[in-house]
């Protein structure tokens, strides 16, 4: 203890009392707007600080007045202070901590000195509405306002450097969720749990027990020890069920849950929500009711019971009900002399408090005066009924008691027990409670046994005859006391302590006409400050209905919202979790010094630093750009020629084994949405390729045709998008590059034509794809290799063509490049209203075609015109390159158009554009008027064709003769997942060298051989594998996983996929039902996690229910795991719970490393190589 | 936010699953007049009570599945006989 530091403070203290929450012998010490203060373990910041004698914590919002303790709870608007650096701590509810630096807030110089205490003076300045009638006009003096208005903000200062706490945010799963911890929670908790249901019991306070903690510790302190040997109950405090949603999908708050985390967002799926949050004590209005040292029964009660605490030395007690009785018998307790009971029910009443800083006075109706520093008032209850009305209920508001009450339209899995459903004794409380706890078990048993019906890979065994013990026993009635209606005194006084509002503000504000309690809140902000209504809410609406003439029950209450309780964004955002994909050569542009561009979730290099040269290096010898991300789609099946007919504007039935074809796919609306090559590998094996960002589009919009219009046809779409790398050569020289590794296809202009596609062998890869297209203009050969193999092939194109000048280019060169010969970009020369003839597309369009997507949209079009014209542009003056999305005016000076792509092109050494034009501008040898953003206005020249450059396509007639096959290094296959530590060859395969075992590790397991099958569901290839969906079959040298309905993955060690595929091949060509078989080796990424806290870490990333009896051994199931589609496939290993996980390859490093970012804190280990090898079963 | 009950995976969130509109199946282009297919391509009964809605499971089981929901409280109603 710092015994130097000067004491010249009281010290209220009182001996020890049997329900108190302190420990005396912890001291703890902390300062107070720089002085030493010091408290007790278990103190908050208030009642340490009261216990010294220190009244006033505050300043309010708009008057700067005074403020001290009010209901000593998490929602205190007076007790508002900044800790170290957090603003807009709850003080009141905060536990003290050894070197707390706290200090009060919105108060300037100081909380003694307050210059901005003169508001107060000029209230009609600050009248209600003053936000929106003062600081309109003139505009140009906003930001004068806003420096103003930032003075009156009730907060204190961010510190803009992070603090040293992490947010969390993770998912839960409860069978029945208690929000509120006070006897009839506690009751209904132990009920639920003795029923079975997994109960999760949430509690705002730092302790149990609710009012019993002042009224009845011993029958709390029962509870509470029950409660904590119930296993199956899982005890939150300082947390609070801030939201429920749709579905009891509720949000718990946790305020720190662990050291070194400031809070935790709990998604939590409740299958039963039981609200139990007592009722809060609400304030009385009357002159002078802010005053620090006028306090609630509830907040004096706790001071001397839970902290041991004197509120005061002379008390005047304002008394409605037993609790303010029995708050006047505790003060007495505690050495407090009451100078006079005024009992509310007997008529008497309080008319205002003197004293600025602290209570000096208390004044009667009668007139008495009364000397005093403490005034205690107990007139009444408001019932928290938050939940309830996000729940769908409606609050019924009984004058009798003059509260609201449960309308019981909550509807199913919501129940309300405790104070907030009636009244009575404790037993009756704990009763009422304790057969709420009952019904809600029964109810999310029987949810759960549905779940686990309804869940494939458990549906099969669960019991399908109800449980015998599932009756509903009978919830009593709680009976509903009368209490006096009292709200305000003859005097006005503060409504809203958060806002400044006072009853005299909602009298006006009613008397310009707001007069109802929605329009009064938004006009005066009423309820509208941090307390969101928890103390002013029934006192508003009483005032508001006395204005207006009606009763409480016409007026109706604000509207409840979410969040009950503050959250702070830390804990909304949570940790990160955005997707980033990354292509097999991305750890050698980042080496190259590679321009990041995001483009979607991918990552890819925008230039190597110099793109114009990039430009002219394809121009004149050779350059390689990556574009794994191109979307890629294998299709299978006979009837897929009548699927591109249908998807593509154009014709399809007659493209040849060995073609390539561009295609442009329209919605039904007519918009091109999606456009590609798609090749035909055999008969009836097409490989469609779709734009970067469409893949999951086009394959959607396939599913869509296949599943709901078309469910005739037999075909089966894989997405391979990461299962190749592909790798555009483009340039005068391709040719020459190419074939230098390329064994078993003639390259040669006259053998492999444009528009043609070979598959073969590759820099020594087998099942590698090339096509021969021109998106940018040149002799071009378009490579997809195996995923494993791309940077293999990658280095080798590069080590190949040295002497040719390869070089490499980015995103930005390839934009230029295809500028230059006029392709357009989907989505970027087009957007979301772009009907494929407003897209220079015309030839691609066959309206002769019987039917397609679109085509009675596009003979709309044909037929009456509309929509603008896809042009290419150049500016007069050749220097200029107007930006994207400039304008294009028409002759009278309005807008006739946009710019839609613009660059300098080092080809032409001008710049040129493509443009969307009004049909009245877009004749070719026109000039039209283009305005910069700059605002000058510059010409533009439309042109005659969209290509810019080499319109006739001599360049793409390339032929120069192919040169011999060239040595190269043996391929070797490397999976997605970074490898740390020394890694070895293993069958062709570069994999981790030694394995690390841990409680809790991740195993990288991408080498395996991964394939998948596609039949009926229920059909004989279904039976011979064995694993039927959502189950995984165990077989002698295979695992096979029943993925998705008549979708399987078949797994095998490493290099056995020849084996596996002609297995499966055979199985195929036996079956008289449509099969088909994708070997996905490459185009997966998988690790497994295993460990006892597996599932708890999988609780932080994805959002079902885990839990035992629903995911057992040897399920599987595909959702999202940290923003990724995920198969989970639980496969226990040596008693410990295990999971195998897969996604598309190009995740693979983000999922890895998002899951060990997340389970650094259980010890998740990278584990490396498998234990016992790359053998699964 | 709410859950539908996918006849495959069983319950699982709603942002797992990509909203189809209300059920509707394509006419036959050649036998609609223009209004007719008008009325198929823009307007929408967006019903304040029960409706019949297509929706993928886009992030599970990649089916599309027929829900009935009533869009005043989110309810979903299930099936006659429902099952895979
Ligand atoms: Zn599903």
């Amino acid at each position: 203890m710092n015994l130097s530091r000067s004491r010249t403070t009281l010290d209220r203290r009182i001996a020890p009392q049997p329900g108190e929450v302190i420990d005396r012998s912890t001291p703890v010490e902390f300062t107070w707007n720089g002085r030493a203060y010091s408290g007790f373990r278990g103190d908050t910041i208030v009642s340490a600080l009261a216990a010294a004698g220190v009244r006033m914590y505050s300043r309010s919002m708009k008057y700067h007045r005074p403020r001290g303790l009010l209901s000593a709870t998490l929602h205190d608007p007076g007790c508002m202070v900044q800790v170290d650096g957090d603003p807009n701590v709850r003080g009141a509810h905060r536990l003290i901590e050894e070197g707390m630096k706290v200090s009060s807030q919105n108060t300037w110089p100081s909380l003694e000195v307050d210059v901005r205490g003169v508001n107060q003076l000029a209230g009609r300045f600050l009248g209600p509405g003053f936000y929106y009638k003062t600081f309109i006009k003139p505009q140009r003096l906003w930001p004068v306002y806003e420096t103003v208005l930032r003075q009156f903000v009730h907060g204190g200062r961010l510190s803009r450097t992070p603090g040293p706490e992490a947010y969390d945010k993770r998912h839960a799963h409860a069978d029945v969720l208690v929000a509120g911890g006070g006897p009839a929670g506690l009751a209904a908790a132990l009920a639920a749990a003795e029923r079975g249901a997994r109960v999760m019991l949430v509690e705002e306070g730092h302790q149990l027990g609710g009012h019993l903690r002042w009224s009845d510790p011993e029958t709390a302190a029962g509870l509470v020890r029950r409660v904590a040997q119930a296993e199956t109950i899982q005890v939150l405090t300082n947390a609070t069920v801030a939201a429920r949603y749709d579905d009891n999908w509720c949000a718990v708050v946790q305020r720190h849950p662990e050291p070194g985390v400031a809070e935790r967002l709990l998604k939590t799926r409740a299958r039963s929500l039981i609200v139990a949050p007592g009722l809060l004590e609400r304030p009385y209005v009357f002159d002078g009711n802010d005053t620090p040292g006028v306090m609630l029964s509830t907040a004096a009660r706790s001071l001397v019971n839970l902290y041991g605490v004197a509120p005061g030395e002379r008390a005047v007690v304002f008394s409605a009900n037993p609790d303010g009785d029995a708050a006047a018998e505790d003060l007495e307790r505690a050495g407090v002399e009451v100078v006079r009971f005024v009992d509310a029910r007997a008529g008497q009443d309080i008319v205002r408090v003197r004293g600025r800083k602290t209570v000096e006075s208390v004044e009667l109706a009668d007139g008495t005066r009364l000397e005093a520093d403490l005034l205690v008032t107990a007139t009444g209850w408001t019932a928290p009924t938050s939940l309830l009305n996000m729940s769908g209920d409606v609050p019924v508001y009984e004058p009798r008691a003059a509260r609201f009450l449960p309308g019981g339209q909550a509807g199913q899995g919501v129940f309300a027990t405790g104070g907030i459903a009636g009244d009575g004794s404790t037993d009756l409380l704990i009763a009422h409670g304790h057969a709420t706890g009952a019904a809600a078990a029964v109810h999310a048993l029987g949810t759960r046994r549905q779940h686990a019906l309804a869940v494939p890979a458990t549906s099969g065994r669960v019991d399908a005859t109800v449980p015998a013990d599932a009756s509903v026993p009978a919830i009593p009635d709680l009976a509903v006391e009368e209490h006096p209606e009292l709200f305000r005194s003859s005097t006005h006084g503060m409504v809203d302590f958060s806002e400044d509002v006072s009853s005299k503000d909602l009298y006006s504000a009613v008397a310009e006409g707001y007069d109802s309690a929605e329009l009064a809140k938004r006009f005066t902000t009423v309820t509208m400050g941090p307390t969101q209504g928890k103390h002013e809410l029934m006192n508003a609406i009483a005032v508001i209905a006395d204005a207006t003439g009606k009763t409480i029950a016409q007026t109706g209450t604000t509207t409840w919202r979410p969040m009950y309780a503050p959250v702070t964004l830390g804990a909304l955002a949570g940790p990160s979790q955005d997707p980033v994909r990354y292509s097999e050569i991305h750890s050698w542009h980042e080496a190259n010094g590679a321009v990041p561009l995001v483009a979607g979730q991918w990552i890819r290099p925008e230039h190597y630093g110099d793109p114009e040269q990039e430009v002219r290096a394809v121009r004149e010898a050779v350059g390689i750009i990556d574009v794994s991300p191109i979307g890629k789609l294998d299709l299978r099946g006979p009837d897929v020629p009548k699927l591109l007919e249908t998807v593509y504007t154009n014709k399809w039935s007659k493209l040849e084994v060995g073609r390539v074809r561009y295609g442009a796919m329209c919605r039904e609306d007519g918009v091109v949405f999606d456009d590609g090559v798609t090749a035909r590998l055999g008969e009836d094996h097409y490989l469609m390729s779709t734009t970067s960002s469409g893949a999951a589009s086009v394959w959607e919009w396939l599913e869509t045709w296949l599943q709901t219009e078309r469910p005739e046809w037999r075909v089966h779409v894989t997405p391979v998008t990461t299962a190749y790398t592909s790798i555009n050569v483009a340039g005068p020289q391709a040719r020459r590059l190419v074939s230098r590794l390329v064994e078993g296809i003639d390259l040669s202009a006259e053998a492999f034509g444009y528009m043609r596609v070979r598959t073969g062998r590759v820099a020594g890869v087998d099942d590698c794809i090339l096509w021969r297209i021109g998106f940018t203009g040149e002799l071009s050969y378009e490579l997809h290799v195996p995923a494993s193999y791309g940077l293999h092939v990658w280095e080798a194109l590069l080590e190949a063509g040295q002497d040719l000048g390869v070089t490499p280019f980015g995103v930005e060169a390839q934009r230029v490049l295809r500028l230059e010969k006029g392709h357009l970009i989907i989505g970027q020369d087009t957007d979301g209203l772009t009907q494929a003839y407003s897209a220079g597309l015309d030839w691609a369009i066959k309206l002769d075609k019987p039917d397609f997507a679109g085509k009675p949209e596009l003979a709309w079009q044909r037929e009456h015109g509309g929509g603008t014209r896809l042009v290419a542009l150049q500016p007069v003056d050749p220097d200029i390159v107007p930006a994207e999305a400039s304008q294009v005016l028409r002759p009278d000076g309005r807008i006739g158009g946009r710019i839609t792509s613009s660059r300098h092109s080092p080809t032409l050494g001008r710049s040129v554009c493509l443009g969307q034009l009004e049909p009245s501008l877009a004749a070719a040898g026109s000039v039209v008027d283009v305005r910069l953003p700059d605002g000058r206005t510059v010409q533009a020249a439309v042109m005659d064709r969209l290509a810019h450059l080499d319109p006739d396509g001599t360049r793409l007639e390339n032929d120069s003769v192919p040169d011999e096959p060239q040595a190269h290094p043996t391929p070797l296959a490397r999976g997605p997942l970074s490898v740390t530590g020394p890694t070895e060859e293993l069958r062709g395969w570069q994999v981790a060298g030694q394995h690390r075992p841990a409680e809790l590790s991740l195993t990288d397991y991408t080498p395996l051989v991964k394939v998948g099958v596609r039949a009926e569901p229920t059909g004989a290839v279904a039976t011979t594998l064995q694993a039927p969906f959502g189950r995984v079959h165990r077989g002698e040298n295979t695992l096979v996983i029943g993925s998705g309905p008549g979708e399987w993955l078949v797994l095998a060690e490493p290099c056995s996929g020849t084996r596996v595929l002609a297995d499966l091949g055979r199985l195929a060509d036996d079956a008289e039902e449509q099969v088909s078989v994708v070997d996905l080796t490459h185009g997966r990424a998988m690790f497994r996690l295993t460990g006892r806290e597996v599932t708890d870490l999988l609780a932080s990333v994805c959002a079902l229910d885990l839990s035992d009896d629903l995911v057992p051994d040897g399920s599987t199931l595909r959702t999202t795991v940290a923003g990724v589609v995920t198969d989970l496939v639980r496969l226990d290993e040596g008693g410990r719970p295990s999971y195998l996980l897969h996604c598309e390859r190009s995740s693979g490093i983000y999922l890895s490393e998002t899951l060990l970012d997340t389970g650094r804190d259980r010890g998740l280990t990278d584990a490396g190589a498998p234990a016992a090898g790359y053998v699964i079963s | 936010m709410m859950q539908l009950s996918c006849p495959w995976c069983g319950p699982r969130n709603v942002n797992e699953f990509h909203h189809d509109g209300p059920l509707h199946h394509r006419p036959d282009p050649t036998a609609t007049t223009v209004e007719e297919w008008r009325h198929y391509l823009y307007i929408r009964e967006n019903p304040h009570g029960v409706v019949e809605e297509r929706w993928y499971h886009a992030a599970g089981c990649r089916k599309f599945l027929v829900v009935t929901r009533d869009t005043r409280t989110n309810t979903v109603i299930p099936a006659e006989g429902e099952s895979r």
